[in-house]
This record gives C-alpha cells, sequence and structure tokens, in this order.
C-alpha cells in the first residue's frame, strides 16, 4: 500500500490534489492574516490559488516531474531503459508514458472526448434557438453553453487533436525512434485534460459557468461571476501544453530527422507542423498574458482594463487577437499537411509544386501575425490602421490560394481513390474555399463594419474550423487508423458518415450568413420573429449533424475493437511511417531507415523514399502485421523484455 | 504502373469551362437575387450593400472554380476496377501555372480594396450641418442624449432623429462594451468604457428601426433592443420641443402605470422586458420575478428598487444588470404611477 502511495500513479495524484488544495488553504490564511483581511479565509481566494495548486499537485503526483526532481536534487536519475514504452493494456494510457504513439492516441482519445461534450452543448444551444423566446435554459446558462462551447472545442479539441495525430506519426515519418523530449511529451499532453475538466467544472462555480465568450473580453470578463477563473486559469494549462508541444516539434524535426531526410525531402505534414510549432511557440505566450491581466485584475486588484484608474480596455483585445488570430492558423496548417498526404497518395501522384507548398506554409506564418486587428475593425481603435490590416488579411489568401490550387492540380490525371480520407479531402477542398471567400469578405472593411458580430461571422467561423479543420482532422484519423490502431474501418459507414456530415454540415451553417447579413447577432438566447423560420430550420439540420458524428464514433469504438487486422501499408504510400507494421514496433524501427528521395514520388517508375539498411525493407505488405499483435514488430520482441 | 493516357482526357478543360460559365452565371444569379440586407434607411447603406454584390460577382466564379475542377477530377481520373496497382503521371509542377495563380488572386484582391477604400472613404465623410448626438451604452440599456445649446441635454431611450440630416455619433459605454448597431444604416461602433467613439449616418428613409447591441455585454445582451425612429423635420422638432417642456400630464391628469410597465414611456425602457409580473402578462426572465421579488415590499422599497437597483439584490441576481438610470429617464410622476401600481399588483 505504501508502494503504492509513493509510486506514481492515479492514487499519488490524488493525493497531490488534495495536498495541492491544503497547501492554498495555507497560503490564503497566512497572507490574508498577515494584511488583516476579512474573512481570513476567502473561498474565492481559496479557489483561484486551488486551481493552480491542484493541478499541479496532480501532475506532480501522476509522476511528470519524478525524473527531474530526482535530477534536481542530485540524486541518482533512474537511466532510461524504456520499460515505459507501449501500452500492454488501458491502464498504460492512464499514466505518464513517454512514448510517442502512446501519447498520440492519448491525445487523440481524450481530444475526442471534449469534441462529444462540446458538440452536446452546440445541441443544447440549438435546442433554445429553435424557437423565439426562451424555452429550454435561461441567459447565463446559454451564455456559458457557448463559451464553454467555443473553449472546449477551439483548446481541447482541434488545437490538440492535431498534436495528437502529428505525435503520432511525425517521429515515424522523419524516421526518429521517439519525439526529441520524451518526459516533456508526456507532461504536455497530461496538462490538458487538466485544463478540460476545469473548463466542464466552472459549470458547478457560483454564478455558474464562465460567460463571457470564448473571447473573454475584458471589462466584462473582470466583473463576471467566480466561473470566469476557469476559463483564465484553465487556457493557461492548455497554452503551456501547446506551447511544450511545439517546442518538442521544433526540436525533433530540426535535430531528429533521418540520415538523407532533407528540409525538401520532408513529407509536407512534417512541413505544417514545424510552421504550425512557430505560430504557437511565438504566439501563445499572448493569450496567457491577456488572461493573466484579467486574473489579476479580477482578484490582485489591478487595473490594467480598468479606465477610471488609467487602465485601457482596447489593449485586452490587441493582445488577445496578436494570439488569436495566428490560432486561427495554428488550428488550419496542421489540417494543410494531412490533406497534403492523402491527395497525393489518393491521387497516385506527385504533390504538385512542392516547394510552393512549403513556401506558402510559411508566408501564412509570417503573414498570420500581421493581420490581427481585422478582428477589431469596429471596436473603436485609430481608424488609420484598419486599412493596412484589410490588405494584410485580402493578401493571406494568395499562399492559401496557392495550396487550393496546387492540391486541385495535384488531382489532375491522377488515380483517385475515393475512399472515405480522400472524399473528407475534397469536401475540404471546397468547403473551405467557402470559408476562405467568406473570410476576404470580412476583410472588405465596409461589409465587416455591418456583419461584424452577427451570423455572417458564426457562419464564417465554423466554414473555416468545421468545413476546415474538423473535415481534415476526420480525414487525418481515418487515413492513420490502420497505421495507429491495427485495424481498418468500417469504409461503407465512413463514408455514410462523409456524405451525412457534408450534407447536414451545409444545412447547418449555410443559412447562418444569410440571416447574419439580415442583422441577427450571434451570442442572443432570443431573437426577433423575422428569424423563427430560419432558426428552426437550422436547429433541426444540426441535430442531424449531431447524429452524425455518432456514426463515427461507433465506426470508430467498433473498428478498434473488431476491425480486420491492417496490412502495414494499405494505401501503398510511400512516406515511412506506412514501411512499418500496423501499429508500429515499440521502438519505431529495428533499423533507422535512410531516406533517398521525396516523399511524393508516385508514377516515377521505381521511385522509393526511404531503404532500411538491412534492405529487406520496405516490408511486402501484409508479412508482419497479419502476426503480429498491437505494439509487435518484426524483430522488436526482445527489446520488449 | 503508370496508367495509360486514354479516355476523354482532351476535351475535358473545354467542358468544364463550358459547366463552369454556366453555374457561375446561376450562382451569381442566386446571388443576387437573396434578400440579404435589411431595409436600406441611410445613405450608407447603398454603397455598402453595393460593394457586396460585387464581392458576390468575383466570389461565385472562384467557388465554382475549386469545385468544378474537383468534381471534373472524381469523374475523369476516379479509379476504375482493375486500376488498383497503377499510379498517375509523375507531374511535379509547372512554374508558368503558379506564377498565374499567384499574380492574379493577388491583382483582384488589391483591386477589390481598393474599391472598399474608396467607399469606407465615401461612408465616413465629414458632411456638412452634422447633429451631434451622445450614445451611452450600460447594462442593458441605451441612452441617447441630445445636447441643447444653454441648456441641459434632452436624454431618451428611444432615439428619434430627422430624415436627411447627417448624424454623428459620439458613443461611450459606462460598464462594459458595447455595440452601437442600426442594422438599417449598416454602421456600427462598439462603445468602449474610458474612450468614446464616433460614426457618422445620414437617414434618409422615414421608419422605424431597431438598434441592437452587438457586442456580448452579459445577462441581458439579447434584450439591449431600443428604437429609432426616423421622422419628418417638423416631427422631430415638435418631439424635441415635447422633451423640453416640463413633463405633461396625461388629458386626465393620471398615468397609467400598467401602461408604463408594459410599454415605457418612450424615454426609459419597460419594466416588461425584463421581469415577470403576473398581472401586465410579461414572462421575460432577465431580472427577478417582481410577483416573488416584490411580495410584501412597501412602496418606499420599490422605489428604491427602481431608482437604485443595486441597494438590495434579489438571491440570484447580480448586480449591476439593471440600469441605474430610471431616476433619469422617468419623471416623479411617472415614477409615484409605477410605484403606486406595483404595489397593489404585487406588494401587497
Amino acid at each position: 500500500m505504501v508502494a503504492r502511495l509513493r509510486g506514481p500513479g492515479m492514487i499519488r495524484a490524488a493525493l497531490g490534489t488534495a495536498l495541492g488544495i491544503a497547501v492554498s488553504y495555507v497560503i490564503i490564511f497566512i497572507m490574508r492574516s498577515w494584511y488583516d483581511l476579512d474573512p481570513v479565509l476567502d473561498g474565492f481566494a481559496v479557489l483561484e490559488l486551488s486551481l493552480f495548486l491542484a493541478p499541479i499537485g496532480f501532475l506532480i503526483g501522476l509522476g511528470a516531474f519524478d525524473y527531474w526532481f530526482h535530477y534536481m536534487s542530485g540524486r541518482p536519475t533512474r537511466p532510461e531503459d524504456h520499460s515505459g514504452h507501449g501500452a500492454k493494456t488501458w491502464r498504460d494510457y492512464f499514466r505518464v508514458n513517454t512514448d510517442h504513439k502512446v501519447i498520440g492516441i492519448q491525445y487523440v482519445v481524450t481530444s475526442f472526448f471534449f469534441f462529444f461534450v462540446g458538440g452536446l452543448f452546440a445541441m443544447l444551444m440549438r435546442a433554445e434557438l429553435a424557437q423565439p423566446g426562451r424555452q429550454f435554459v435561461d441567459p447565463n446558462t446559454f451564455n456559458g453553453l457557448f463559451s464553454v462551447h467555443a473553449s472546449l472545442l477551439i483548446f481541447l479539441f482541434i488545437i490538440p487533436v492535431f498534436a495528437g495525430l502529428a505525435n503520432y506519426v511525425l517521429p515515424l515519418m522523419i524516421g526518429a525512434p521517439d519525439m526529441i523530449f520524451p518526459r516533456l511529451n508526456a507532461l504536455s499532453f497530461w496538462m490538458l485534460p487538466l485544463a478540460g475538466i476545469m473548463m466542464l467544472m466552472s459549470f458547478a462555480a457560483p454564478g455558474g459557468s464562465f460567460a463571457s465568450g470564448w473571447t473573454a473580453y475584458a471589462p466584462l470578463s473582470v466583473t463576471a461571476p467566480e466561473g470566469q477563473v476557469f476559463f483564465t486559469i484553465g487556457v493557461q494549462f492548455a497554452g503551456a501544453s501547446s506551447i511544450a508541444t511545439a517546442l518538442n516539434f521544433l526540436a525533433t524535426i530540426i535535430t531528429m530527422r533521418a540520415p538523407g531526410m532533407s528540409f525538401f525531402r520532408m513529407p509536407l505534414l512534417v512541413w505544417a507542423n514545424f510552421s504550425t510549432s512557430l505560430l504557437v511557440v511565438i504566439a501563445t505566450p499572448f493569450i496567457a498574458v491577456s488572461q493573466f491581466m484579467v486574473l489579476f485584475d479580477r482578484s490582485l486588484g489591478f487595473n490594467f482594463f480598468d479606465p477610471v484608474d488609467g487602465g485601457d480596455v482596447l489593449m485586452y483585445q490587441h493582445i488577445f487577437w496578436f494570439y488569436s488570430h495566428p490560432a486561427v492558423y495554428i488550428m488550419m496548417l496542421p489540417g494543410f499537411g494531412i490533406i497534403s498526404e492523402i491527395i497525393a497518395v489518393k491521387s497516385r501522384k506527385p504533390i504538385f509544386g512542392y516547394r510552393m507548398m512549403a513556401f506558402s506554409l510559411l508566408a501564412i506564418v509570417v503573414l498570420g501575425f500581421t493581420v490581427w486587428a481585422h478582428h477589431m475593425f469596429v471596436s473603436g481603435m485609430q481608424d488609420w490602421i484598419r486599412v493596412p490590416m484589410m490588405i494584410t488579411t485580402a493578401i493571406i489568401a494568395v499562399p492559401t490560394g496557392i495550396k487550393i490550387f496546387s492540391w486541385l492540380a495535384t488531382l489532375w490525371r491522377g488515380v483517385l481513390h475515393l475512399d472515405t480520407p480522400m472524399l473528407f479531402a475534397l469536401g475540404f477542398l471546397s468547403m473551405f474555399t467557402l470559408g476562405g471567400i467568406s473570410g476576404v469578405m470580412l476583410a472588405i472593411i465596409p461589409v465587416t463594419i455591418h456583419v461584424s458580430d452577427t451570423y455572417f461571422i458564426v457562419a464564417h467561423i465554423h466554414y473555416v474550423l468545421f468545413g476546415g479543420s474538423l473535415l481534415t482532422i476526420f480525414a487525418g484519423v481515418y487515413y492513420w487508423f490502420p497505421k495507429m490502431t491495427g485495424r481498418m474501418y468500417d469504409e461503407r459507414l465512413g463514408k455514410l458518415h462523409f456524405w451525412t456530415t457534408f450534407i447536414f454540415f451545409n444545412a447547418t451553417f449555410a443559412p447562418m450568413h444569410i440571416i447574419g447579413v439580415q442583422g441577427m447577432p450571434r451570442r442572443v438566447a432570443d431573437y426577433a420573429e423575422e428569424w423563427a423560420g430560419w432558426n428552426l430550420a437550422i436547429s433541426i439540420m444540426s441535430f442531424f449533424l449531431g447524429v452524425s458524428a455518432l456514426i463515427f464514433a461507433y465506426n470508430m469504438i467498433a473498428s478498434w475493437r473488431g476491425g480486420p487486422r491492417a496490412e502495414s501499408n494499405p494505401w501503398r504510400a510511400l512516406t515511412i511511417e506506412w514501411q512499418v507494421s500496423s501499429p508500429p514496433p515499440i521502438f519505431n524501427f529495428d533499423s533507422l531507415p535512410t531516406v533517398v528521395g521525396g516523399p511524393y514520388e508516385y508514377g516515377v517508375p521505381g521511385a522509393v523514399h526511404a531503404v532500411f539498411k538491412d534492405a529487406e525493407v520496405p516490408q511486402p505488405a501484409g508479412a508482419t502485421a497479419s502476426g503480429a499483435g498491437r505494439g509487435h514488430g518484426s524483430g522488436s520482441a526482445e527489446d520488449k523484455e | 504502373m503508370r496508367r495509360e493516357r486514354s479516355r476523354d482526357e482532351k476535351t475535358p478543360v473545354l467542358w468544364m469551362v463550358i459547366h463552369g460559365l454556366i453555374a457561375s452565371a446561376i450562382g451569381i444569379g442566386v446571388g443576387l437575387a437573396i434578400e440579404w440586407f435589411p431595409e436600406q434607411a441611410s445613405t450608407q447603406a447603398d454603397p455598402i450593400d453595393h460593394l457586396y454584390d460585387v464581392l458576390i460577382w468575383t466570389s461565385v466564379p472562384v467557388f465554382v472554380t475549386v469545385t468544378i475542377i474537383v468534381l471534373f477530377s472524381v469523374r475523369n481520373f476516379k479509379m476504375r476496377p482493375g486500376e488498383e496497382q497503377l499510379d498517375g503521371p509523375p507531374i511535379h509542377g509547372n512554374t508558368r501555372l503558379e506564377v498565374i495563380w499567384t499574380a492574379l488572386p493577388a491583382i483582384v484582391l488589391v483591386v477589390l480594396c481598393s474599391y472598399a477604400w474608396i467607399v469606407l472613404t465615401d461612408i465616413e465623410e465629414a458632411q456638412a450641418n452634422e447633429m451631434r448626438i451622445n450614445v451611452v451604452g450600460q447594462q442593458f440599456a441605451w441612452t441617447f442624449e441630445y445636447p441643447q445649446a444653454g441648456g441641459k441635454p434632452i436624454k431618451s431611450t428611444q432615439l428619434y432623429l430627422p430624415v436627411d440630416r447627417p448624424v454623428r455619433f459620439y458613443v461611450k459605454a459606462l460598464d462594459v462594451i458595447h455595440d452601437f448597431w442600426v442594422p438599417a444604416f449598416r454602421m456600427k461602433i462598439d462603445a468602449v468604457p474610458g474612450i468614446e467613439t464616433r460614426y457618422r449616418v445620414t437617414p434618409n428613409r422615414l421608419g422605424t428601426y431597431p438598434v441592437v447591441c452587438a457586442e456580448l455585454c452579459g445577462l441581458g445582451h439579447s434584450v439591449m433592443r431600443a428604437t429609432t425612429r426616423v421622422v419628418t423635420p417638423a416631427e422631430f422638432n415638435a418631439w424635441i420641443a415635447e422633451r423640453k417642456a416640463p413633463v405633461a400630464a396625461t388629458a386626465d391628469g393620471e398615468i397609467d402605470g400598467k401602461t408604463l410597465f408594459t410599454e415605457g414611456n418612450g424615454a426609459a425602457t419597460a419594466c416588461s422586458a425584463c421581469h415577470t409580473l403576473a398581472d401586465a402578462g410579461s414572462q421575460s426572465q432577465t431580472g427577478p420575478d417582481l410577483d416573488e421579488a416584490l411580495a410584501g415590499e412597501d412602496a418606499e422599497a420599490i422605489r428604491q428598487g427602481i431608482v437604485a437597483p443595486d441597494a438590495e439584490i434579489t438571491e440570484g441576481f447580480q448586480a449591476g444588470i439593471m440600469p441605474k438610470n430610471y431616476g433619469d429617464t422617468l419623471s416623479d410622476k411617472e415614477l409615484d404611477a409605477l410605484v403606486k401600481y406595483l404595489a397593489e399588483v404585487a406588494g401587497k
């Protein structure tokens, strides 16, 4: 029993959480009695400190810092024997695991959990909005629902699910045995569920959950009830997780590429995550700062956003959007990478204009930092900045257009395999184009003055994040499902999922463009009678959209449990992750690959992307996978013992 | 192994252009036929709506191009039985094509931005003889102040505007950010605590239009509405004169508290917008249910609840939600009538 308490794990984590809360009580007690404050134990003060210390206690208890503590205290560090790699039972997913493949699955499963919770909140909102007036939830709950919906789907789904997919496949793609910082990788993951649980817990706070939107504009967020701090602090953990992962990706991509893998031989998914990580590392500290400022204003009497005492309300928006605009690309570039992989493989053709595809990613990174104030055209900031921001915003459509046209050119004269990942990729092409078009419309200042803060914005953001990001996520999950689980998904259900998603997505969000321009503001529980018809139709369609997500869930769960075994390379792809068994061996490669050519040389006679030293690989399809169980690779059995 | 170039690969480009032109024509037609905007009630509306039409003209062909290429690729190049092991031709790029699809969108976008800049300058241009109106946003009401030469400004919670007279709004916020938007005018701007924001419109159509708060401002955001009345100059002057005069009693000298509760007085927002009261038939839930909250309260407490709503807060509700301007926007007589009415039907 003592050993179980002392050893890392969930029991010690619970203990650490309790200890974190206890320490918060003590610190608040000391500080407040020192200043003679009444009451000495203020519940909100303890809560806010606990929201920092309890998660840290949890992480320490779970064992995320054990190695570092050994190192810092000068005790002998345990040499890494890789015994923690791999997952033999489901319990291995609930500990600090340093295997990038385990972490990838932890990420993807966790973020899909929050995807379904966030989607459920959307259903509740649409139930309320089905008719004008109030029927279903009170205004405070409604404001909480859309705030938590957006926060979960942005910070706990789209951003981390991309990190999860890349975590799994990126080291394999560049021929690396793992990420460069496996322990940091584990820590990054475990901060994530903490942030999500925190945001969900806000519904239990007095005054309800945070209700000032995911944008949390000050001073509304400063004066909001206590639930707000669950966002303010939750974002810090999600952000820290995001930054740590990005650093990990950057260092991994720069230093861990297999011999021969020059930058211009990297698959575009690797390029995409390289660009995304640059954005994350530079931009994410800004949202952390903006939320700390809100927290200090709320809890410590600072005046960052209180004009009476010299604060500046617009400053919040500038800092916030300096992160949150690049965040749109953080949520889109990895999807571009996924689409590039799928379209090349499924068209059986090299990516058209590979170098321009890579350069356009970098162009988006640079331009992405020059457009933030287009979110503020009606905010009351200085007038002159609007026109330069309009031009940069419009110009960012040029590198994006290069990507779209290059994908289209890749399709041309290919041999198109129209299976589920490809259908999602093609759906993405047309839907994301629509999101991009409404994005250009929103760059045009006179139009934006009218449509900002209306349902036109809601339509645009969902065409970009649902029609854009989510369709790429679905495409990527189907595409790498055989690699990650060793099983094949059900193709018929996959296609059904695509068509239902595609149809009901459009039926739900396309009409929002119209009611938005007509003048229906967003973020309202109640609206004028004239929009009743449209809203009822939208609500009904959105419920069907919700059902389509259940088809996906069923397909994934059923196929993971009992789908047919996957071959090592069912798509006949050239990139390295498909040259090892499905799922890959615990240490990825028995011998490290050497890269000898580009990643997409389809149709070039005899082209190979990478060769393995023992020259037996690439393995003939199905030779190892059929006999090997999960986590096994040919010849890796003795490493595992 | 590579697929032999067979099947009708020579003609599809022509077919695509034809289909694309037809689809674009249909798309543009539908796009222009949709009733996008609410009615136009200012000189700013027309250039903005026109700009939007231009955007539809340029957007539809872009979407059609992408979609047509996807659909034709699917039709012509999808894998057919027996082709499972085949590859496409290894085309790595085409510099001329890439230059075209980089330059062409850039040119179109620069042209669009230039046009937008012209429209922007146009709709924000200063006008002669501008009338100044101060707009004050607070949770969850708008107050419009008409400065009067040598006197106190006239305050109202309804926006009266004379037709064809240029107006410049000076917008402020007392608590959090709001956004002053009249959809029929097409213009909006945030009301920001600590600074004053401005915009111009020239109303050019008689009628009644909603004023909407477009920036999330808290619990009552969706009920933070007011009315704009664009009237003839004569009617406007009459309204100003009426507001300037000391409060006129109604014909019989009586003010009906119930009417005041359900409809407001033209300056103050109606209580029924936020409160439930069985006698008045209102069912809003933004504020406390008055049948419960006022039970047993005397007239003095009810009066305080109206003019100083934050002095005492009903359990389960927050301070700062109810506007604190009822002391200003209700006359003494109106306040007396309202208190009397509430004391009768709810106080007991």
